[in-house]
């Protein structure tokens, strides 16, 4: 079969959430509905590349997983005399009957879905290959190759979690009021994690790599659409397309790092640092600033900056002190360090950094020796420096990351920079 | 036929790419990278990985009570296995030749390392009738 047009691929994925949502209504059966939709989305695959889109796609798709449901409770009925599970008394013919599926409960249904998908019961990186392959309506193939793990152990990993949803007996449902700010935590932490093992990964041989970043967008966009007054959700789409935008200048021609001070910022998407601000703009307004919006405002203000030196660094030293408050993240705290390095000089940067070496979920990371690295480096202490760059660049485990780290290191070594 | 070919680097505390200059260190880099493109334009790449440095490595066994007891760091090493590739080629002869290219990426100077390859063929998988 030959792959399917780029633009039926978009089309089908929309589709996959909503017809998983009906079926999940209707057979309160998530395991077996998601298989029975997997498998109608092979179908229309091939049928309508080859005969065209049928009238009523999403129509469609709803009968033909029906029809392999039935099927499936057809043949666990003749398997075991006794029925075990509640499809199983709903009679086959009756799980057909075609319900008004308005576009308002089709919404209500794929919010529930991507609540039950990012559950908090499952581990993040289950949660992200069922929310990929539930709400994103990608095959376990193409989730396989984004996490770089052979095909069988993915689908073993997405069937483990679908029997962890099925014991756990997360409803299929919208949560209630009282948990429904805990729960939307949850899921904005998935896609914000979807979207950085995307990110992370987005250079050398990415070729046929399936774009977790950009399926985090997506997912991320269908949220917003469906919870619109919620800020956070707005606040955490604006975040990824405003760090999205700068994907392409992130990497130079060899796959290798480039910093932020460094990018050719010609290179930056403008559409997408437009579509991040006007959404941040109409989330702040709302009065309940959480740390997606605060993280975006601070992309937002390098985003709009001429130059790294132009940059409203004041205002970012203002907002990671906000961002502090709200949460105990040492990177948070580091982000912090490196702005007040900007506005007060890299003497103060250090300063900040000596308080977080006691951290312990800092200490022997990378990250606190590569910033140190850096600020030593400005603050002219070129051999302090490099021993930084190494000793960091042993200690990272991405290799773009160490490549970047070592190049850093060796360039301040270079016979002719002074300091050697 | 899969082989495994790892890559050896001395021992002695970081790796020691770490202290070369920059376009010598550029130049490793770049040749790692069109190396892995070669092999995957060929058909031949099934995985490759480079592993963290020495400081980062641990040697772990099971205690009495089966919680790990870990040992390292290992600065006295003589070699430590840098990374590794696993190809799938037609012959033991196919793998050595990629060794000899891979033994011979640029070092300090652009002079070949000529570094140790070790290759080992992988094991293929059970006749059928002995799985279950």
């Amino acid at each position: 079969m030959a792959a399917p047009h780029a633009a039926l691929q978009e089309r089908l994925r929309a589709l996959a959430p909503e017809v998983l949502g009906i079926l999940c209504r209707r057979t309160k059966d998530f395991a077996a509905a998601e298989d029975a939709v997997q498998e109608a989305l092979v179908a229309a695959a091939q049928h309508w590349a080859a005969d065209g889109l049928p009238e009523q796609p999403r129509a469609w798709l709803v009968q033909v997983a029906s029809r392999r449901l039935t099927d499936e409770v057809r043949m666990a009925i003749a398997r075991r005399a006794r029925e075990q599970t509640v499809v199983s008394l709903v009679p086959a013919e009756d799980q057909l009957a075609l319900g008004a599926d308005d576009d308002a409960a089709v919404d209500d249904d794929s919010l529930a879905l991507l609540f039950m998908c990012c559950h908090p019961s499952l581990s993040p990186t289950s949660a992200i290959a069922l929310t990929l392959r539930a709400v994103g309506g990608l095959t376990t193939v193409e989730i396989a190759r984004a996490f770089l793990v052979p095909e069988a152990t993915m689908a073993q990993r997405i069937s483990r979690a679908k029997q962890s949803i099925r014991e756990s007996g997360v409803p299929f449902e919208r949560p209630d009021p009282q948990a429904f700010a805990d729960r939307l935590g949850a899921v904005l932490h998935v896609l914000y994690l979807m979207f950085s093992e995307g990110y992370a990964a987005s250079s050398g041989d990415a070729v046929v790599r399936t774009d977790l970043s950009g399926e985090a967008v997506r997912v991320t966009r269908l949220l917003h659409r469906l919870v619109p007054d919620e800020p956070e959700v707005a606040g955490l789409l604006a975040l990824l397309l405003l760090t999205d935008a700068r994907r392409a200048a992130r990497t130079g021609p060899a796959g290798e790092l480039v910093p932020l001070d460094q990018q050719d910022r010609a290179r930056w998407d403008r559409q997408a640092i437009r579509e991040g601000v006007a959404l941040l703009d109409g989330a702040l307004p709302k009065g309940r600033p959480g740390p997606y919006q605060l993280q975006a405002a601070v992309a937002a203000l390098h985003d709009e900056a001429p130059s790294a030196a132009q940059t409203d660094w004041p205002q970012i030293v203002a907002l990671y002190e906000v961002l502090r408050a709200q949460s105990d993240n040492p990177m948070v705290d580091l982000n912090h360090a490196i702005a007040t390095a900007m506005v007060q000089g890299p003497a103060a940067g250090l300063a900040l950094l000596d308080h977080l070496a006691s951290d312990a979920r800092l200490a022997g990371t990378h990250r606190l020796d590569a910033v140190r690295a850096h600020l030593l480096e400005r603050a002219g202490d070129l051999p302090g420096a490099v021993a930084l760059y190494r000793r960091a660049a042993g200690r990272t485990a991405s290799t773009v990351e160490r490549d970047y780290l070592l190049a850093m290191a060796a360039r301040l070594n270079a016979p002719s920079a002074p300091g050697t | 036929m899969k082989y495994m070919l790892m890559m050896n680097t001395p021992g002695n505390g970081p790796y020691q790419i770490a202290s070369w200059p920059h376009e010598d260190l550029v130049r490793h880099i770049q040749f790692m990278k069109s190396f892995a493109r070669k092999l995957t334009a060929a058909g031949e790449l099934v995985t490759a990985e480079g592993l963290s440095g020495p400081d980062q490595a641990r040697r772990v066994r099971a205690g009495n009570d089966g919680k790990p007891i870990t040992d390292g760091v290992f600065p006295e090493a003589k070699e430590f296995l840098a990374g590794y590739w696993i190809v799938q080629v037609d012959s033991a002869e196919r793998a050595y030749q990629i060794a000899a290219e891979a033994s011979a990426a640029p070092g300090k100077g652009g002079t070949p390392l000529n570094m140790p390859i070790e290759v080992r063929e992988v094991m293929s998988e059970a006749p059928r009738e002995w799985q279950e």
